[in-house]
């Protein structure tokens, strides 16, 4: 099935259609309205949706969720026991250990692409880098196929500073997530630059000045969204949704156990996040590129990860949003098994680790392994067409949906089918 | 004018401007000679008269051309009325869109009172070639098809090398070195990239240690032809004529390229085999081959070498016509043809159509792109209002848009938009003379902007909105915070220093951020607006200023 209007295959591009398809967008962003007994609804009824924390850099399998300790590869990693019979960590995530039940572990997930960017391209897409298209990530594909209920906020949030942001793609830009660099603490570019009654001034004075450039054009400006755009912006900047990103609220010793960091508090916003409704949000630790000292890093970089990690799954569990919240740990690829001279690990996209788990996915379960001595292609290999395609599944989107790009090329959301065994039913 | 009294910087700018212009041509001049040694000031190397013919060949062609047809007058029919023409827009209007396709910022406020003492007739000709001659107008063109030829991939090195590569093409350009010239250079040059910068366009599509000579070939296809041969990658095109072994055959041309201690060179005698499961050994060789025109291909030179001749024969409508496409897109903010990566083959008569004729015009004087530059930007559909009626009520507008019956609104593109607010702010032009400090603070202030604002990245010509963080941005963000600011150095501060009355301030300020004055009703809803909440002029200047840079009118080409 193809949606959007979709042209005839080799149909001329019409710029006029492209942009009523990219301004579906904005629009949808004050339309749909999901009734509030939803908004506060827990558990399975509540709308699903998204959270992705993005462990940048290429995090090493091997000081995460698939140790080898003792082996030629494993290095000085000690494993330890977690809440699934068998299944042993890295022995820096003592408190992720105690709520991997929750999770499912999948240990083989292969890609083709060992280079960050374009490795973080297949990961956050689906897709591998196309010169012709630029295609959506996980999160705007969330944002754009599910309701955005009642929201004065955006739809997809990032949190955190990254690099290869990623974007709506053919999507359109507003599909793109709506970026805060510090969360928790500074929420850019929502405070008005002078006192309240001169800013009611100045949008006074933008109204009547905009009017002599809309004589002769007010069509082809209406069309191009520009004073929606504004008027969404100054309601979100009124919005009694926005306490969503402070902490304010929160209490300290939560706070503490989250961790007292940027990806700590955006892991905290990002529950708030969820229960004000947002859809699609990321969360991203940078420092995992640890082509040197590994060891020393990967401990530090779960001294950030663990107790964060850990606390949101309670957190998010205590209150009944666990089954309708996705959570999915990864990074755009993994690390060589071999120990390079400066104690450090390469890119591996050869067999690497995610966590899965949330919004009503199978739980406990470990899928696939890596060969101890590292020589040897991962068992049951996963490609990540296939994980994005059982998130989609699982937040109840067509996987198989062909969205018409601008320019009238059909193209899948996913072109993977879900993996069965990180489904509840099976 | 209006406004009684001419206040300083009314009556002192046109001439101190006039002045300070005067002297930046003698540095500029004096510096290029210096730095290259063969770039000097120099007029174009075309006349005026023969400028007028291409255009009005140009002009003509909206009668002869099958895609779109406008019904005029005499072709008109009940069911299809003429197509109205947009009147010929405001110097000052056409100055601004000139300025924000050339050197990506509309023109200070300084550089209008220069304009305006030009009393020519032809001066908005005589402005193109100063413009043309100014090295900002190379960087920014050099930028915007930097990004078509070496793509905008991050990573240390390619930073770099895209760096190295856009600062030569910026001096090609400034020198008006003839298209094919540059890009045959682009393709076949060898040696070290540092030294070698044109060699980008081959280092740029290096994954690991290795050429990726379908990278590479799908970039040749794209950005020198016009068409999409990408997906023929991998299978035959499902579409177009492309087939698989085009794309292989095109990619044999790159893949002796190898990156050694002396940088690009190219094997010899170098058989290229591309992997097949059905073969028996699992690889098939590759002959050399191009999908068209087997007839251009020279017998001598390395595989680059005889690729590059191919792609800039003169007999390969494809390349000039795609070169023509993206530089009216450049222009205009939108193609005469799109997709501009993609475009229909030539029709089998040559001259049929506006693109044809102008990619003729191009290759017969030289593929000069300044020339080229010079015909569009004196053709009437850029010379054209952007106001129509069907822009109005939306009646008939894809008929008069494809006519392109008025200037295309197209929204700017970031750097545009801070290029924009940043010259605002300036009175003075920001350009490589300007202070350091200016030219630091636009560095890292541009950086961070680009950062919150996004990029619409390689897809040069492409269709956006505007998006609620832009919006946020502009309206409380630093930047547009500091930029807004009356103090003793920004334009709003100087201004509000300056002026005797409100009307010249007002006027100012308009001149400055919309490269217009404000109309009767405007002054009179401001001086109104002012009367009931009385302010400093220093405030007054800070408030037009936020209003006019969330304006639609300045975030939008028109």
């Amino acid at each position: 099935m193809i949606h959007q209007g979709q042209p005839h295959p080799g149909e001329r591009h019409s710029r006029r259609r492209a942009l009523a398809l990219m301004g579906a967008g904005v629009l949808a962003f004050s339309a749909t309205q999901l009734s509030p007994r939803l908004a506060m609804a827990r558990g399975l009824e509540r709308p699903k949706s998204l959270i992705t924390v993005w462990l940048s850099g290429g995090p090493s399998q091997l000081e995460t969720w698939d140790p080898h300790p003792g082996g030629k590869i494993g290095g000085p990693t000690q494993a330890i026991e977690t809440s699934i019979p068998g299944a042993r960590i890295c022995e820096w995530y003592p408190q992720t250990a105690a709520i991997l039940k929750d999770f499912c572990v999948v240990r083989s997930v292969v890609s083709k692409e060992g280079d960050h960017e374009r490795g973080t391209y297949v990961v956050r897409t689906g897709f591998r880098p196309e010169p012709t298209v630029v295609h959506p990530s996980l999160g705007s594909i969330v944002y754009h196929e599910l309701p955005r209920g009642n929201l004065e906020i955006p739809g997809h949030v990032s949190l955190g500073d990254g690099p290869f942001a990623t974007k709506g793609g053919y999507l359109g830009e507003e599909a793109t997530a709506f970026r805060v660099f510090d969360p928790g603490r500074n929420l850019q570019n929502l405070e008005a630059p002078v006192e309240a009654p001169r800013h009611a001034r100045r949008l006074e004075s933008l109204g009547k000045l905009s009017e002599s450039f809309l004589e002769g054009r007010r069509h082809q400006i209406a069309s191009s969204l520009h004073q929606k755009t504004i008027d969404a912006a100054l309601k979100m900047m009124t919005s009694e949704q926005l306490k969503a990103f402070s902490l304010e609220e929160e209490p300290a010793a939560l706070q503490a156990a989250y961790g007292d960091n940027s990806f700590g508090r955006g892991c905290l916003v990002a529950r708030r996040l969820v229960e004000t409704g947002v859809r699609a949000i990321d969360v991203t630790l940078n420092g995992f590129d640890t082509h040197a000292n590994n060891f020393g890093l990967c401990k530090s970089q779960a001294g950030y990860l663990d107790p964060a990690l850990a606390s949101l799954v309670n957190d998010l569990k205590s209150r009944d949003l666990w089954n309708s919240t996705v959570v999915l740990v990864c990074g755009e690829f993994g690390r060589t098994p071999q120990i390079n001279p400066l104690d450090g690990r390469d890119h591996w996209p050869n067999g690497f680790s995610l966590l899965l788990g949330g919004g009503g996915l199978a739980s406990g379960r470990v899928l696939g392994a890596t060969d101890p001595e590292g020589k040897k292609p991962p068992e049951n290999p996963i490609e990540i067409p296939q994980i994005m395609a059982t998130v989609l599944h699982v937040l109840g989107i067509d996987f198989h949906k062909e969205i018409s790009t601008p320019i009238g090329r059909p193209i899948r959301l996913s072109t993977g089918s879900p993996a069965t065994d990180l489904l509840a039913t099976t | 004018m209006p406004g009684k009294s001419r206040a300083a910087w009314q009556t002192g700018l046109p001439i101190a401007g006039v002045a300070l212009l005067v002297v930046w041509m003698f540095l500029f001049a004096a510096r290029t000679d210096l730095d290259s040694g063969t770039t000097t000031h120099r007029q174009p190397g075309f006349d005026s008269a023969a400028v007028s013919a291409s255009v009005a060949g140009i002009n003509a062609t909206w009668k002869i051309s099958p895609q779109p047809l406008p019904a005029t007058q005499e072709t008109a029919t009940a069911d299809k009325p003429p197509i109205e023409f947009a009147g010929r827009a405001d110097d000052l209007q056409i100055l601004r869109r000139l300025h924000l396709a050339m050197i990506g910022m509309a023109p200070s406020l300084e550089e209008v009172r220069a304009f305006e003492t030009l009393a020519t007739p032809d001066r908005l000709s005589v402005w193109t070639t100063r413009l043309l001659n100014d090295p900002r107008t190379g960087e920014y063109l050099a930028q915007r098809l930097g990004k078509v030829f070496v793509g905008i991939d991050d990573g240390q090195f390619i930073v770099f090398r895209r760096d190295r590569f856009t600062q030569w093409l910026a001096a090609e350009l400034l020198a008006d070195r003839p298209y094919d010239q540059i890009v045959r250079q682009m393709i076949a040059e060898k040696g070290l990239w540092t030294g070698r910068p044109a060699g980008n366009f081959i280092t740029a599509a290096v994954v690991g240690e290795e050429v990726d000579e379908n990278k590479l070939a799908g970039r040749t296809a794209r950005a020198f032809l016009g068409q999409r041969m990408d997906c023929a990658q991998c299978h035959d095109h499902f579409f177009a004529e492309w087939k698989q072994q085009d794309f292989e055959g095109l990619a044999a041309y790159f893949a002796p390229v190898q990156i050694s201690a002396v940088g690009l060179e190219d094997q010899r005698d170098f058989q290229y085999s591309v992997d097949d499961a059905k073969s028996p050994e699992g690889k098939r060789n590759v002959a050399l081959g191009v999908p068209f025109g087997k007839e251009w291909v020279a017998e001598q030179g390395t595989e680059r070498e005889r690729l590059a001749g191919w792609v800039t024969h003169t007999d390969n409508r494809r390349f000039d016509r795609a070169i023509v496409n993206r530089m009216w897109g450049l222009m205009f903010g939108r193609p005469l043809v799109e997709p501009v990566d993609d475009l229909p083959d030539p029709s089998e008569v040559p001259g049929t159509d506006t693109l044809d004729v102008l990619a003729r015009d191009f290759l017969d004087h030289g593929r000069s792109l300044h020339r080229l530059i010079h015909v569009i930007t004196q053709s009437e559909a850029f010379l054209r209002d952007s106001k129509h009626p069907s822009a109005e009520t939306g009646e008939g507008i894809d008929a008069a848009s494809e006519s392109w019956a008025m200037f295309p609104l197209t929204r700017l593109r970031p750097e545009q938009t801070i290029g924009n607010m940043l010259q605002a702010w300036s009175l003075q032009t920001i350009d490589q003379n300007s202070h350091v400090f200016v030219r630091l603070f636009r560095l890292f202030r541009e950086r961070d902007f680009l950062k919150e604002y996004g990029d619409t990245g390689e897809d040069e010509l492409a269709l956006f909105t505007g998006t609620i963080p832009q919006a946020l941005l502009r309206m409380n963000g630093e930047f547009s915070r500091q930029l807004s600011e009356a103090t003793p150095l920004s334009a709003p501060g100087r201004l509000a220093g300056l002026s005797n009355t409100n009307e010249e301030l007002i006027t100012g300020v308009f001149l400055a951020c919309l490269t217009r004055r404000p109309t009767p009703e405007e002054l009179r809803l401001i001086e109104e607006s002012w009367r009931e909440n009385p302010t400093s002029k220093g405030n007054l200047a800070e408030d037009l200023y936020w209003t006019l840079f969330n304006s639609p009118e300045f975030s939008w080409n028109h």
